[in-house]
């Protein structure tokens, strides 16, 4: 990353290559710099145990909390065991398990998003990879408990969104966020995958864009030289920022929690 | 008749196209009278061509009990988008222009063989049924209008999916809608959404796939990720018959696949089960 210049303002593609560097945190290090505690549980009851999309219980500053999360590798090894964060429909039904469980128990939901996307196979459409993040669409959207959403890396369309309607949304400075990927929407719109850039700029993708748009709630500042220079402080700022809103959202009843979330919805791109 | 048949009257000067209609998928020439009437369905391999939101009314709905509701909502432009073509806005006024429609839905009241009803019908000219903030207000607004009277949702869906000039917005119109039919699934208001020729993208992960009943038109294109970006992933063949109707049914995500003929006795026959007076 030696050729971004954090003294300039940084453009979007720029923030799109610090989002999906290797050397950010992953939920594994949010799991080990900020949980007391992490009980991780498996399975979605039907089929498999999806590896890139991971949960449990946690204790975060001493809140009990439902942890769910994609999971990108720091090795080639365990990135071909997490499917490099891009999850198949039973990581997203595992998730639904998870959400109704917190519901259950009347603890909160925190939810980590860092996906490239949701995965693109022949088994994943088979299974109902359309199906199962409508299903948790749905489902979030009436959920009877507080939920709240970090976009930590990469939130890429909606195998991001499949875990992450909830009341707050907070995404880290230099996270994006965004219906497509720019090379993707490149190729379609420019027809050249290598107007990335421009596409980049034109999606508002940035946290700062998506602030603007009151898509996310809050931005959390990143260090100088953005999480992967010191992910001690950056795993640090989301956990403060996590814990804020959790005291906040859990002053309120449940009917008016469900009601507010709905009405956010509502409002998008009124 | 038959495809084979030719027209009786062809004069130098009327046009081909006027006479006769090209079968999209099997290129048969069926006289254009015949394929108008039959419900634009070939009568040689029963495919089923995309119809206009209004062709689509006429054919589900009572005669003259379709009422628009959300006129009103128009297609926007939150990002103030370009591409190398040019501006969104001006393709978005070009699709106001060429269907005649504020956007790519149309939302209404109506009675189907008697029974009210709040109908969505996607129209797939309109910037290929892609939904975004427009398209997505118009759902939510026939979600509560629902909700409100206490009558079913029926929503047809034809969409590429999200539209990406409108970028995460057009994510959020996800969420949005699936929060409008939470809200039915409360409140035990059935919901029955019938997804034809094509349904993908983020309108397959969202409303389209939590219908309480799921039905589709034979041989509709149906699936959450692009044929080709699949290839380029699994670098391996996909089968003949994937992501099409036929397959949804067998791999268990649709109650029914049924011929347009007879969609209308369908939807009735399954909302005298689902009312619950
Ligand atoms: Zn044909």
């Amino acid at each position: 990353m030696s050729e971004i210049d954090f003294s300039n303002k940084l453009t979007p593609w720029e923030i799109v290559q610090i989002a999906r560097n290797p050397g950010r945190p992953a939920i594994a290090d949010y799991i080990q710099g900020m949980c007391d505690d992490f009980v991780e549980l498996h399975g979605d009851r039907a089929f498999g145990d999806d590896r890139a999309l991971i949960g449990g219980f946690a204790t975060i500053g001493g809140e009990r909390v439902m942890l769910i999360g994609q999971r990108k590798g720091k090795s080639v090894e365990e990135n071909i065991l997490a499917n490099f964060g891009m999850a198949n429909p039973e990581g997203y039904r595992k998730a639904l398990r998870l959400m109704k469980l917190a519901e259950k128990y009347g603890i909160p939901v925190v939810s980590l998003v860092d996906t490239p996307g949701a995965y693109p196979g022949l088994d994943a459409e088979a299974r109902g990879q359309a199906e199962a993040i409508a299903r948790n669409l749905t489902e979030m959207a009436g959920l009877r408990t507080p939920f709240v959403v970090v976009i930590t890396g990469e939130g890429g369309s909606g195998g991001a969104l499949g875990i992450a309607v909830g009341d707050v949304v907070l995404m880290m400075q230099y996270a994006v966020y965004s219906v497509i990927s720019p090379e993707g929407c490149a190729s379609i719109l420019w027809r050249d995958g290598k107007k990335a850039p421009e596409a980049a700029e034109a999606l508002k993708i940035t946290s700062e864009s998506l602030k603007k748009l009151a898509v996310i709630d809050e931005i959390i500042a990143e260090p100088k030289g953005a999480a992967h220079s010191d992910p001690g402080q950056a795993i640090d700022a989301v956990k403060k920022a996590i814990l804020k809103h959790l005291k906040a959202l859990k002053k309120l009843d449940t009917d008016t929690l469900v009601q507010k979330r709905y009405d956010k919805y509502a409002a998008m791109g009124r | 008749m038959g495809w084979f048949t030719k027209p009786a009257e062809i004069t130098a000067s009327t046009p081909t196209e006027a006479i006769w209609a090209v079968c999209p998928a099997c290129k048969a020439y069926v006289p254009r009278a015949e394929w108008n009437n039959d419900l634009r369905v070939c009568p040689r391999c029963d495919y089923h061509d995309r119809l206009t939101c209004r062709q689509r009314v006429a054919q589900i709905c009572d005669s003259g009990s379709f009422a628009e509701i959300s006129a009103a909502v128009s297609v926007r432009d939150p990002l103030k988008f370009a591409d190398a073509s040019g501006a969104y806005a001006d393709k978005a006024q070009a699709a106001v222009k060429k269907t005649g429609e504020g956007e790519a839905i149309l939302t209404g009241t109506a009675r189907i063989d008697g029974i009210p009803v709040v109908i969505g019908v996607m129209d797939f000219r309109f910037l290929g049924g892609s939904l975004a903030s427009g398209t997505g207000e118009r759902i939510l607004l026939a979600a509560e209008a629902a909700l409100k009277q206490r009558q079913p949702l029926i929503l047809f869906s034809a969409s590429g999916g999200a539209r990406m000039h409108e970028g995460i917005i057009s994510l959020m119109q996800m969420a949005k809608t699936c929060a409008g039919i939470s809200r039915l699934q409360q409140a035990r208001i059935p919901y029955i959404s019938v997804l034809t020729d094509p349904t993908t993208g983020g309108v397959s992960a969202s409303y389209a796939m939590v219908g309480d009943i799921n039905i589709a038109e034979p041989k509709a294109l149906i699936g959450f990720a692009g044929r080709r970006v699949i290839e380029q992933t699994i670098k391996q063949q996909l089968p003949e018959d994937f992501q099409t109707a036929e397959y949804l049914l067998e791999h268990g995500f649709l109650d029914h696949i049924v011929h347009r003929g007879a969609m209308k006795t369908f939807l009735a026959k399954v909302l005298r089960y689902a009312s619950h007076g």
